[in-house]
């Protein structure tokens, strides 16, 4: 499960880790996951996430991707309900509390379609921690006596050399890839992040490549204005697509918040049927789309007009 | 007026748990009734209360009608002290800053272990449950209140699987497990109000809310309860905290 520090150190030597523009389109960027990977995903819930990118590969139709993510809504019922996941690493796996349980992830995971392995949310940080340190685990006091911990025998329980606690030591994860959402960067993948970072910094540190979606292209010199507010260097960047709108329907800080009535009729049409509800959805929203920009016009410009002023108003005041 | 006999279950189990957190606390909430009720804890008796997200947030106010749908949306923010990482956030917990977590439950035992994760085995679930989330950080690492619905089927002798650990199987099973700290203080349903045995650690009625019975509690209880000799009766919701409650959730988001 953990990587041998030198094949994570090879990896990272090869990647080309120069000042150089690396700005490609959504379809391009599917590229840069091949069938198999283990995919960290950004945000957390409903807020930041990469939602565009998900579009994007579940539309290039890749396979058997391992992914993780700290807390997972929406975009785990369309990881997995459009079969490009088979295996989901999180601490919640939910479209949110306002709507009961997820029918889709309860379809998923009971029929034994796809594997969902559950750590503390806690855990989860610590295991892109550890990655992002270049160890091979970090120790925890949560878990303990659990059944959380019971089922995960990857987890190992410890006594400390210098105090005999008992510890549990959770293994590094370093994701081949992560899919991050943004508000803005620069060409380089300087990338600034308003608002909560949930676990991006750990993630985008551990993974062996990072995609970056962002709200808007900014020029190098407005990033070096500002560098206090960069939170992900260029270097551990590979790709930067400006998306426009790449959380949608979920939020991004600031900017827009939830698309709640297209929330709303999504989790009614796949809770109501999981598996021909989720077709006819992604039929409709995910495959019938020529493009990001077509899907945005499904959800329609006055949802994401009340979007941008509820996601404005948190600096009205 | 409003009267203060007309109200919903999950009002009154706001109301009561919100009457559990102290001005000057720093609470851990997390989504629903939690965040609820220690924003309605800040606008009544605890204006100096700490409210703590696992979204990565220190010290919010809660915009009333604004109630965030998780604890990861930016409503959470709002005129908070600080936005940080979530894993650091949890931290806090660890190190000990922290000095109640404060969560909901789908199903609860006599030693206030709580699952969220599995109804039936994990091997062969019946339900696919979402999973922890922070609750076995919060339960693992802090003090508890746990607020949730009185129901048989929740209120089990043993929870079909330990999400969040309570005082695991009685005595001192839980610091021999590798947690020291922390633990299950007070349970608040809308039936009654519950502490834990000292020495068993099993679930114990501390106070039964107004026109509730002793044998209403334990009909309702999948377990045998221990009472006090002198168990209270606990003061009905007052006029001020329901006008208050609605400001705060006026479409009933949490207490419908």
């Amino acid at each position: 499960m953990t990587q041998s520090y030198l094949k994570l150190r090879q990896d990272l030597q090869r990647r080309d880790r120069s000042l150089r523009e690396k700005v490609v389109t959504l379809e391009e960027a599917t590229t840069f996951v091949r069938d198999g990977d283990s995919v960290g995903i950004g945000g957390s819930t409903m807020s930041r996430t990469p939602m565009a990118m998900i579009w994007a590969l579940i539309r290039a139709r890749r396979k058997k991707l391992s992914c993780s993510r700290c807390i997972t809504s929406s975009d785990g019922d369309l990881l997995v309900g459009s079969g490009i996941c088979d295996h989901m690493t999180t601490s919640w796996f939910n479209q949110g509390i306002l709507w009961g349980v997820s029918k889709v992830m309860r379809h998923n995971v009971e029929t034994g379609k796809i594997r969902y392995d559950e750590w503390s949310h806690m855990a989860v940080g610590m295991r892109f921690r550890a990655g992002a340190m270049g160890v091979p685990f970090m120790p925890i006091r949560s878990m303990l006596g659990s059944d959380v911990a019971r089922i995960r025998p990857e987890a190992k329980e410890f006594t400390c050399p210098f105090t005999g606690d008992t510890l549990l030591l959770v293994p590094a994860l370093n994701p081949d890839v992560a899919l991050i959402h943004v508000q803005r960067c620069d060409a380089y993948g300087n990338a600034q992040i308003d608002g909560l970072q949930f676990m991006d910094i750990d993630l985008a540190m551990a993974a062996n490549k990072v995609i970056l979606t962002t709200e808007r292209i900014v020029s190098n010199d407005q990033i070096r204005r500002a560098p206090d507010q960069t939170k992900i260097p260029f270097f551990a960047v590979d790709a930067v697509v400006e998306v426009p709108f790449g959380s949608a329907p979920h939020e991004c800080y600031g900017i827009y918040e939830p698309m709640s009535r297209h929330m709303e009729a999504y989790v009614a049409q796949v809770n109501g049927d999981p598996v021909g509800g989720m077709k006819d959805y992604l039929d409709r929203y995910v495959y019938g789309p020529k493009s990001w920009t077509e899907f945005l016009d499904l959800i329609g410009v006055d949802e994401l007009l009340e979007a941008v002023n509820a996601g404005r108003s948190i600096y009205n005041d | 007026m409003i009267k203060a006999q007309h109200h919903t279950a999950s009002e009154l189990l706001a109301i009561l748990a919100a009457r559990e957190l102290k001005d000057g606390q720093v609470v851990f909430a997390g989504v629903g009734i939690p965040l609820l009720a220690a924003t309605l804890a800040q606008r009544l008796h605890a204006p100096g209360l700490t409210i703590l997200f696992e979204g990565g947030v220190i010290g919010a106010f809660i915009e009333p009608g604004k109630l965030p749908p998780s604890t990861n949306d930016q409503r959470c923010t709002k005129r908070a002290n600080m936005v940080l990482g979530s894993a650091e956030v949890l931290l806090l917990l660890q190190r000990g800053y922290v000095d109640v977590g404060f969560m909901g439950g789908a199903q609860i035992d006599q030693y206030g272990n709580l699952n969220s994760s599995f109804i039936g085995g994990p091997e062969h679930p019946s339900v696919r449950l979402p999973g922890t989330g922070g609750g076995n950080d919060i339960a693992s690492l802090a003090q508890m209140i746990v607020a949730m619905r009185h129901e048989k089927r929740r209120f089990v002798e043993r929870v079909d699987f330990v999400t969040s650990p309570g005082f695991l199987r009685g005595g001192n099973s839980r610091a021999e497990s590798g947690l020291p700290t922390g633990g299950m203080m007070r349970v608040v349903t809308d039936l009654a109000l519950f502490g834990f045995d000292d020495t068993s650690r099993r679930m114990k009625v501390m106070a039964l809310h107004p026109g509730v019975t002793r044998e209403q509690v334990q009909d309702n209880t999948g377990f045998a309860l221990i009472f006090d000799d002198d168990t209270g009766v606990t003061a009905p919701p007052t006029d001020q905290e329901l006008k208050v409650l609605r400001e705060l959730d006026p479409e009933q988001l949490y207490t419908a």
